[in-house]
C-alpha cells in the first residue's frame, strides 16, 4: 500500500491518461495517428513505472518503447506507401471485443478475489545499481542470452528487408 | 495553533489491486487490437501493448508483494522489454518483406495458405 497522497494522485492521473491514449489507439482512423497515441501510451506507462519505484525500467521504457519501437513503427508505415493507411478492423472486431471484455472481467474478478501476500515495503531506493548487480550475478546467463537474441534479431531484420541483388551482376 | 485537520485532509492510498486492474485493462485493450486490426502494424501495436501491460503487472508485484528478492520482478521486466524490442524489429521487417511481394500488409488479404 502506498499512502502518499501525491503519488496516489499521480497514479490515477497517469492511469487515466494512459487508458485514454490506449483507447485512442483503437479508435483513431489513421494508422500514423495510432502510432503517435501508442507512443503517448508508452510514456504514460513509464510514469506508472516511476510510481511503482522502478526508475531504471522507466528510463528503459522511454528509450526503447517511446523512442525506438515507436520510430520503428513509423518506419514500417512509411515503408509501405501503397498499403492501406487506415486503422480499420477485420470481420473479427466483435468477437475480439467480446473476448477482450470477458478476459478483463475474469481477471478483475480474480484480482479482487485473491488474498495477496502484501508486504509493508517502503519504496525501493534508486534501483539502477542493484539491478546491474542482479544482471551480472544471478541473472548473468539470461543476460548473455538476451544479447545473442538481440544480435540475432538485428541480423534477421536486416536479412528480411534486404533488397534482392542480381547474383553476379556486380561481381 | 498548528492542530492538524484530519477530517478535512483526505488520505489516499494505492493498493496492489488498482495497479493490477490497470494492467488487466491495458492487456485486454492490446488483445482487442491484436485480434481485430486489419493492418499488420496495428496487430503489432496490440502485441506491444499487451507486453507493456504484463510489465506493469510484474512491477506491481515487485513493489507490493512479499518476496525474498523483490527486485527480481524489475529484472524480469527489463528482459521482457529486451525480447519485445527484438520481436518488434523482426515483426516489422516481416511486414516490410511481405509488402515487397504483395503490395499490402492487410492480414485479411494475406491468405496464400488458404486453398
Amino acid at each position: 500500500m502506498i499512502a502518499d497522497n501525491g503519488i496516489v494522485i499521480a497514479f490515477y492521473v497517469l492511469a487515466i491518461t494512459t487508458g485514454i491514449c490506449a483507447l485512442m489507439v483503437a479508435m483513431v482512423r489513421e494508422l500514423i495517428q495510432a502510432v503517435v497515441f501508442l507512443a503517448l501510451t508508452f510514456v504514460g506507462i513509464a510514469g506508472i513505472y516511476i510510481v511503482l519505484s522502478a526508475d531504471f525500467v522507466a528510463v528503459a521504457q522511454v528509450l526503447i518503447y517511446a523512442g525506438a519501437v515507436a520510430v520503428l513503427m513509423t518506419f514500417a508505415v512509411m515503408l509501405t506507401p501503397a498499403a492501406d493507411r487506415k486503422n480499420s478492423e477485420t470481420a473479427f472486431q466483435l468477437p475480439a471485443a467480446i473476448l477482450a471484455g470477458l478476459l478483463f472481467a475474469v481477471v478483475v474478478f480474480v484480482i479482487y478475489d485473491t488474498n495477496w501476500r502484501i508486504s509493508g515495503r517502503e519504496a525501493f531506493p534508486a534501483t539502477a545499481a542493484s539491478l546491474g548487480e542482479a544482471f551480472l550475478k544471478p541473472f548473468v546467463v539470461p543476460f548473455e542470452i538476451a544479447s545473442v537474441l538481440l544480435l540475432t534479431a538485428m541480423v534477421g531484420a536486416i536479412v528480411l528487408t534486404k533488397e534482392e541483388e542480381d547474383e553476379g551482376a556486380d561481381a | 495553533m498548528r492542530a492538524p485537520m484530519p477530517d478535512l485532509l483526505l488520505t489516499l492510498a494505492l493498493h496492489l489491486e488498482e495497479v493490477l486492474v490497470l494492467g488487466a485493462g491495458l492487456f485486454a485493450l492490446g488483445l482487442y487490437l491484436a485480434l481485430s486490426k486489419r493492418n499488420a502494424v496495428g496487430v503489432l501495436m496490440g502485441v506491444e501493448l499487451m507486453l507493456n501491460a504484463v510489465n506493469v503487472t510484474l512491477l506491481a508485484f515487485s513493489r507490493f508483494v512479499v518476496s525474498p528478492r523483490p527486485l527480481d520482478g524489475q529484472v524480469f521486466a527489463v528482459f521482457v522489454i529486451t525480447v519485445a524490442a527484438a520481436e518488434a524489429a523482426v515483426a516489422l521487417a516481416l511486414a516490410v518483406a511481405v509488402y515487397k511481394h504483395r503490395e499490402t500488409v492487410n492480414i485479411d488479404e494475406l491468405d496464400m495458405l488458404r486453398w
